[in-house]
């Protein structure tokens, strides 16, 4: 139900063809619409229209002068040309003006056709030579405006600049000799990535792009996104990757492997071999942006020396290469002995949909257990149990393009620019159509530039936070008691619950002044629709389900549930998390969150797949290594994950790992877990295979398979088919994912309606339970899944383990920006090493200083579970008594440090709130 | 406080002084003045003052607009007339005090004019002198009488009658009145404020602004900063009442960080205004709010530039956008807004004050009202002007401005700063107005007046012009960017001597290009120079290329220095001071410039003694002369 706003149709006449448009659209969109081109150098889609380089001049009766069509809103009546004569004519003199500053000899050179790759030519300046020798050539802009207008010569003294090319981003090259002013990476910078690195320095003709102070890019903020370099409509930005291979044979549209967002990504393809991957601008979530990850991040991984192109067994300790044939009979010769509760499986948001249904069949139907989870369990479950528990169905509620018309927008415990950097610009996007923005998060993240309130909480204090919250909301009058009445239960029970909240006690909690806390209840209250994003700050704690419950208390108490721009909205850390959990890769469920325990859905499942199977619920992936313990679990498959450095308590999860009798392990690269392993089997790449991804808000998109894989790597659902077949079991002859996904709509009410025909021209949201049913955008529009909205009430539980003498600073773990999960992708990749090469952990100076530590120094950070040493950065972005480290470096990795402690209902352990000390290290 | 009792209060205090039994000596100490030194002045005063134990009351003022006779000192005696007194230097003042105070000896010789009924032997009344008798003063009234840090001193000069006349009056009744006024916009581009502030009330939206453009850039112009320095508050009077008949309850004063006089005058004003009730929230007791904040500008040509001014108030960097939407729809942040320029404002207040049938005897047909200049160049009385508009640029000229510097002929007048354009003698008659100006091919612009002289080479002025626009470009669009600096490349190779066939097609060519094309007003009119100097002085560029000849003897490159054989009288003078040794010769011979060697500097033509004349400079053309040193007289 999405609000849409009636606009008025206008007519007008562009070149004496009668045009019929929206108000409010500029004469060139009216034009282009219309079919009639204009030639442009600085007009884009994503940008708002700034006329600057003159090309789309046009002549509209009653006006004076020559206008920009691009400016030029079109109006009713108005009858505009667009090409006479005199405007060929300036534009071909102003075109003329651009060259005379630009290279221009592969613009007019009358050989331009037949250019060799080294012609040979005369000229001492930096510039390109043959027309094939820019990186650019048959995707610049200038050339296509040159032909429109005709131009062949260029009557002007060139002043070139001949100004240095500069190589200080690790990606990409900035050689202002061929700029053209049209300003549009500074626009992008600034509008829609909000971040300004860049701005016009100087004036005159010494104008050009630049950082402040001439600084490098990164020092003056860049985050290397590289939409400066897709918008730019020259050779001026180019990356260096595949910058020398020429054009691309062809290009593939595929989703993006790292976060959750799902954006849709063009590989670029020549031979077998990605050159770079260019982020898809229609149709597609991310509206032609990326982050630094997915725009320069990809390539490099895919083609790395390192990645396993041979299946590898253990002979005498030592992995060493094997045949296939070899390793699959080895696997499937192992298994045998381990079915039943013996065994588990652990699949992995990293894989496709198809590829973490076929998980949970085999383990189900051939290992015959329940003991099947993902890496979901450490991030995505408590939102699993909560909101299934709150609205009957557990995943972001609205879709990621509402957030930019909410009025008001709470982030709790997601520095999503660094994770889901592309849901940032819908934040950003949002406080700039005036939008209100409140951020609670304990660290100063990047998005508190843009809020209007920050709550830096207490790490874990989030349940007392937003029940302080919600008491305002409540006292105040500012409920909406309709929508409560009408479609929720149990508010009574909750009601009472509220009582234990009042400020002081939760400003005491909490350390937020409670006048700061009311002010961000009245601002959520009062701006609607108002929109809740969170992350693994909510989820990955010991209380992390109750913290999901306090958000759904929130929404439902504002009635911000069912409308666009609203909702609960749980960002999901890897690409395909929610698919995973959807595909029922989870120990209590199978495909669609159908339980295991209920009978007619056991029944369902034993007739599909013609075996019987068990109704007891298995082991989550945090139980298992006390399984491992116990001697209860002895052989494990693992998929794509790396628990050694995932787990918290890490030490404790390996140990638990070299206890096992066996362990098989299915990855792109021989990771941390994988050097454990009995048997290495080498997984193709998302670019090697076909499949799908079900991204943050439900959406199903396709991976497509764009190059040959790797060596002799194999998708991981050819390598289940396989090991399963030889197992003897029936149900997995498929030959293509397509036919998996048929299966999965078959057994899966939610997916019913999906289908790889249907994925080619629709985007999907689920719930899709039929072929004509056009996907669902937005959850419990009319009513909750589970009929009534449920009202939890909650208790103050503090974290598990909190600071005390021995271990006095608490440490808190989170994403960079520059690197995923556990680094296995990104740290293949030279320039994000480059970036951010090691673990650092944030102080406050107030902590540093009597600890002797200064900024860089190498420090030991100790907790009750073990060591590591990570280097300082003293900063006021994290505050007093607080740390925190990311978790991508198996260097220092975090997780050898962090708590074990389980969130009762979800079991998902508390990775963010630990006790720790820090020690002084001498450096040699 | 009421109004009623603050202005009786300031008349009191203004008759007071008055009628002071002690002299009053009032010092010209705006910023040109302390260029030329009056604060010295001031101090040599005090001091004489003190050592003769005389009292005096000492007040600074802005600047009268006499700028060719600074520094300048008013003395009025009780009883008798003010005498201004010009080109002073510190001793001469000490000596004034002296003499008048303590001896009444008023020095006729000394002094400039009297102002005031009584007369004084020997002495013009000021306001007969040639260079003030065609001026109408309404908006420079006040400008080196008033104590421009005293609002007590406008105050007691009508100051903010205006003001409360207007808050009496309904918002349309105030724009019809300025409508009526015929009052154009002095910022250059001549819009009726009338109109504009009506677009500005009519556009829809709570939230509107007001700006005051005091980004003066033009170079030669000092109209804005004069004014601001030497009476602000009837610049924030205009503000005020424009911001009640537009419907803005927020206002920003774009001032140039170059001006610290003016801005400090400014903030100091606003201060007093507070303290009074006339800024702030409930204004006089009206109910009607409006606050003010400064922003001073870091000296880019461009902000002066509506659009780009907004956007530096923003915080981004200061670059122009294209109009439609125009600020009265949507400009800063957004928000209906309308900017002006200094002088608007301050006319707007008279206006409202006189009525507009009163302001209206002032003026043209279609240009109403009176305008400030800055005359400068080679004029004999360089100074601030205001006049009537329609007034002649000959009487501007030849009347107040006294003619040419040194006898020399006229050869053009600039007006409208580097926008503008140069008219040549033909035009001195035309008047100056908006449309005379426009089909001259110039513009009014903000005011500059730029006069040249008979010793200009009009190719080599045209280069300065575009080398500033060049400079100040802001870089967004092409045409300006690029085209600026195409043709100032062209001006540049004529200059040298390298000029071509077309070369001046070609220019015309690019400046139409330019004209068309750019995206505001500044690229718009950067190539107005070119095409006036081709249009008016197209010979000019026809020697320079054809004849490698610089008929004002001013392009180095095209000029050469010889010594006359029969004039030179082997003194060694030139030979010593040739800064690059080119000169050989000895005594009593007749010196050879060596060609090669000449750098053109010029000093050989300023030493030789004038009773020789032996140097002669030439343009196009050379002169016969001994290759080597000969004994005087042989040659010949």
């Amino acid at each position: 139900m999405v609000i849409s706003q009636e606009t008025k149709i206008i007519n007008l006449a562009i070149d004496g063809q009668q045009v019929k448009t929206k108000e409010g659209t500029t004469v060139l969109k009216a034009a282009q619409d219309a079919g009639i081109y204009i030639p442009t150098l600085c007009s884009h889609p994503s940008l708002t229209p700034s006329g600057s380089c003159r090309m789309c001049m046009v002549e509209i009766e009653g006006m004076r002068g020559f206008p920009t069509a691009c400016t030029t809103p079109a109006s009713e009546g108005m009858v505009a040309k667009t090409n006479t004569p005199q405007l060929q004519e300036l534009r071909h003199d102003t075109l003329e003006l651009i060259l005379s500053e630009h290279p221009y000899a592969c613009l007019v050179c009358d050989r331009k056709e037949n250019c060799e790759s080294y012609h040979i030519t005369l000229r001492k300046q930096a510039e390109t030579t043959g027309c094939t020798m820019c990186p650019k050539n048959g995707r610049c802009e200038l050339q296509k405006v040159v032909d429109y207008i005709g131009l062949t010569e260029v009557r002007l003294t060139p002043s070139r600049r001949e100004v240095p090319i500069l190589r200080d981003s690790p990606f990409f090259d900035r050689d202002y000799n061929l700029c053209i002013l049209c300003g549009r990476c500074i626009q992008v910078c600034q509008e829609v990535r909000g971040i300004g690195a860049i701005a016009f320095t100087y004036r005159g003709s010494r104008t050009l792009p630049g950082t402040a102070f001439d600084k490098s890019l990164q020092d003056s903020g860049c985050q290397f996104c590289g939409a400066c370099v897709d918008i730019c409509p020259t050779a001026a930005l180019t990356e260096r990757s595949g910058r020398w291979r020429g054009l691309p044979e062809r290009s593939v549209i595929t989703t993006c492997p790292y976060c959750g967002v799902g954006c849709q990504l063009s590989l670029e393809i020549k031979g077998n071999r990605i050159l770079r991957t260019v982020p898809v601008l229609e149709n597609s979530v991310n509206s032609g942006q990326a982050c630094v990850k997915g725009r320069f991040g990809i390539a490099e991984f895919v083609h790395h020396p390192k990645r396993l192109t041979m299946p590898l067994i253990r002979k005498n300790g030592e992995l060493v290469e094997a045949s296939w044939e070899e390793a699959l009979d080895l696997v499937t010769g192992k298994l045998v002995s381990y079915k039943g509760d013996q065994f588990a499986f652990i699949a992995s948001g990293k894989c496709t949909n198809e590829e973490n249904y076929l998980a949970q069949k085999f383990t189900r139907t051939v290992m015959a257990t329940n003991n099947i989870d993902t890496s979901a369990r450490l991030c995505h479950a408590p939102t699993v149990a909560g909101l299934a528990q709150a609205f009957g169905s557990s995943a972001m509620t609205n879709s990621i393009n509402e957030i930019r018309m909410a009025a008001c927008i709470l982030v709790i415990g997601s520095n999503t620019s660094s994770t889901h950097p592309v849901i940032a610009l819908e934040i950003k996007r949002a406080v700039q159509n005036g939008g209100k923005l409140i951020v609670a998060d304990p660290q100063d993240i990047e998005l508190c530039r843009y809020a209007d309130i920050w709550l830096s909480h207490s790490p874990g204090s989030d349940v007392a936070l937003l029940m302080g919250m919600m008491r305002v909301i409540f006292d105040e009058g500012l409920a909406d008691l309709a929508f409560i009445k009408e479609q929720c239960e149990n508010f009574d029970a909750f009601k009472k619950s509220l009582k234990d909240f009042n400020l002081d006690f939760v400003e005491k909690v909490t350390c937020v002044p409670g006048a700061k806390i009311a002010k961000a209840a009245r601002l959520y209250a009062a701006y609607k629709p108002s929109s809740i994003i969170y992350g693994t700050g909510i989820t990955q704690h010991s209380h992390g389900t109750d913290n999901v419950l306090a958000l759904a208390n929130l929404a439902m108490l504002t009635g911000n549930i069912g409308r666009p721009s609203a909702g609960v909205n749980p960002l999901s850390g890897q690409n395909n998390v929610q698919g995973a959990c959807d595909m029922g890769a989870l120990p209590d469920v199978y495909s669609g969150y159908q339980r295991v325990d209920n009978p007619d859905i056991q029944r369902k499942f034993e007739i599909a797949w013609g075996c019987s199977l068990s109704n007891s619920p298995g082991l989550a992936v945090t139980e298992i290594h006390d399984a491992i313990y116990k001697g209860e679990v002895k052989a494990i498959y693992l998929m794509g994950g790396n628990p050694v450095l995932s787990e918290p308590d890490a030490k404790h999860a390996q140990e638990a790992l070299n206890k096992l009798e066996f362990l098989v392990v299915q990855d792109i690269f021989l990771s941390e877990t994988a050097q454990l392993a009995d048997v290495v089997l080498p997984a193709a790449s998302f670019a090697e295979k076909d499949g799908t991804f079900t991204n943050t808000e439900r959406c199903i998109q396709r991976v497509r398979k764009a190059i040959e894989p790797v060596g002799n790597s194999k998708p991981d659902w050819w390598i289940i088919c396989q090991i399963a077949r030889r197992l003897g079991n029936k149900g997995f002859d498929f030959e293509h994912p397509s036919q998996i996904m048929s299966e999965i709509a078959s057994l899966t009410p939610d997916y019913g309606g999906v289908s790889y025909q249907r994925l080619e021209e629709d985007v999907i949201q689920w719930p899709c339970p039929e072929n004509n049913h056009p996907g669902t955008p937005i959850l419990y529009v009319d009513k909750f899944a589970r009929g009534k909205g449920k009202f939890s009430p909650l208790i103050y539980k503090p974290p598990d383990e909190l600071p005390d003498k021995e271990y006095p600073l608490l440490l808190t773990t989170g994403n960079s920006l520059y690197h995923f999960h556990t680094g296995t992708m990104t740290r293949k990749v030279t320039g994000l090493n480059a970036i951010e090469p090691e673990g650092i952990i944030e102080i406050n100076p107030v902590d540093a200083h009597p600890l002797k530590i200064s900024d860089g120094s190498k420090v030991k950070v100790v907790s009750r579970r073990g060591e590591v040493i990570a280097r300082a950065k003293v900063t006021e972005k994290s505050p007093p008594k607080v740390v925190f480290m990311t978790f991508h470096f198996a260097e220092s990795a975090v997780n050898i440090l962090t708590n074990p402690a389980l969130d009762p209902l979800s079991k998902t352990p508390e990775l963010k709130v630990c006790a720790v000390r820090i020690e002084e290290v001498q450096e040699i | 406080m009421a109004f009623e009792e603050i202005h009786s209060r300031a008349i009191s205090e203004w008759e007071s002084l008055q009628s002071s039994s002690k002299p009053r000596i009032l010092v010209g100490a705006g910023t040109c003045g302390r260029a030329a030194g009056a604060l010295d002045v001031l101090e040599a005063i005090n001091r004489e003052l003190t050592q003769r134990k005389l009292e005096a009351i000492i007040t600074q003022v802005g600047c009268l607009g006499l700028c060719y006779a600074e520094p300048m000192i008013g003395i009025i005696k009780p009883g008798c007339p003010q005498i201004i007194y010009g080109n002073l230097t510190p001793k001469l003042a000490a000596q004034l005090v002296s003499d008048y105070l303590v001896n009444d000896n008023p020095q006729p010789d000394l002094a400039l004019g009297y102002i005031g009924d009584s007369k004084i032997n020997g002495i013009p009344n000021l306001f007969e002198l040639p260079a003030l008798k065609p001026q109408v003063r309404i908006i420079l009234r006040n400008c080196g009488f008033i104590d421009p840090e005293n609002i007590d001193h406008y105050i007691a000069n009508k100051g903010y009658s205006s003001l409360v006349k207007a808050l009496k009056m309904t918002p349309e009744a105030i724009i019809e009145e300025i409508k009526k006024s015929g009052l154009r916009g002095r910022g250059g581009a001549g819009f009726s404020t009338g109109q504009k502030w009506d677009f500005c009330r009519k556009a829809p939206g709570e939230e509107k602004y007001i700006i005051c453009n005091a980004d003066e850039g033009d170079p030669g112009a000092f109209m804005n900063r004069a004014l601001l320095e030497g009476d602000p508050h009837s610049v924030l009077e205009g503000i005020v009442i424009g911001a009640y008949a537009i419907g803005a309850s927020q206002g920003y004063i774009y001032c140039r960080a170059e001006y610290p006089l003016a801005l400090e005058r400014l903030r100091l004003a606003l201060h007093q205004m507070e303290e009074y009730g006339l800024i702030g929230d409930d204004i006089l007791g009206s109910g009607f709010n409006f606050h003010v904040k400064i922003k001073e500008g870091a000296g880019a040509f461009v902000c002066g530039e509506e659009t780009a001014l907004m956007a530096s108030i923003e915080g981004r960097r200061g670059m122009p956008r294209p109009r439609p939407p125009f600020p009265a729809i949507s400009g800063l942040w957004g928000k209906p807004t309308n900017i002006n320029n200094v002088e608007t404002w301050a006319s707007a207040a008279v206006i409202l004050q006189r009525t507009s049938e009163w302001y209206n005897q002032y003026g043209s047909e279609r240009s109403k009202g009176t305008k400030t200049f800055a005359l400068v160049g080679k004029v004999e009385r360089t100074g601030l002007i205001e006049v009537p508009l329609g007034i002649t640029l000959g009487e501007i000229i030849y009347g107040i401005g006294g003619g040419i510097l040194k006898g020399k002929g006229f050869k053009a007048v600039q007006t409208g700063g580097p926008s503008g354009g140069c008219l040549p003698s033909s035009m001195l008659d035309s008047p100056v107005d908006y449309e005379s100006l426009t089909a001259a091919g110039s513009i009014m612009g903000s005011g500059g007046m730029i006069v040249a002289d008979e010793d200009t080479c009009m190719v080599d002025l045209t280069k300065y012009f575009l080398s500033f626009t060049q400079a100040e470009s802001c870089g967004k669009c092409p045409p300006c960017r690029v085209g600026t600096r195409q043709m100032l490349g062209i001006l540049e190779r004529i200059t040298q001597g390298e000029g071509k066939p077309g070369d001046i097609e070609q220019l015309e060519r690019l400046a139409k290009t330019v004209k068309q094309s750019a995206l505001c007003g500044l690229g718009q009119t950067a190539p107005n120079p070119v095409l006036t100097t081709i249009r008016y002085f197209r010979d000019e560029y026809e020697a320079h290329i054809n004849e490698k000849r610089c008929p004002a003897l001013v392009c180095k490159d095209l000029v050469s220095f010889y010594i006359l054989p029969d004039k030179c009288q082997g003194c060694m003078i030139c030979l010593r001071n040739c800064p690059v040794e080119a000169i050989s010769g000895g005594k009593r011979l007749v010196h050879v410039i060596d060609q090669d060697k000449c750098v053109k500097c010029g000093t050989c033509l300023d030493v030789c003694p004038p009773r020789f004349a032996a140097v002669a400079k030439v343009s196009g053309k050379q002169i016969e002369v001994p290759q080597q040193p000969t004994h005087i007289g042989k040659s010949a």
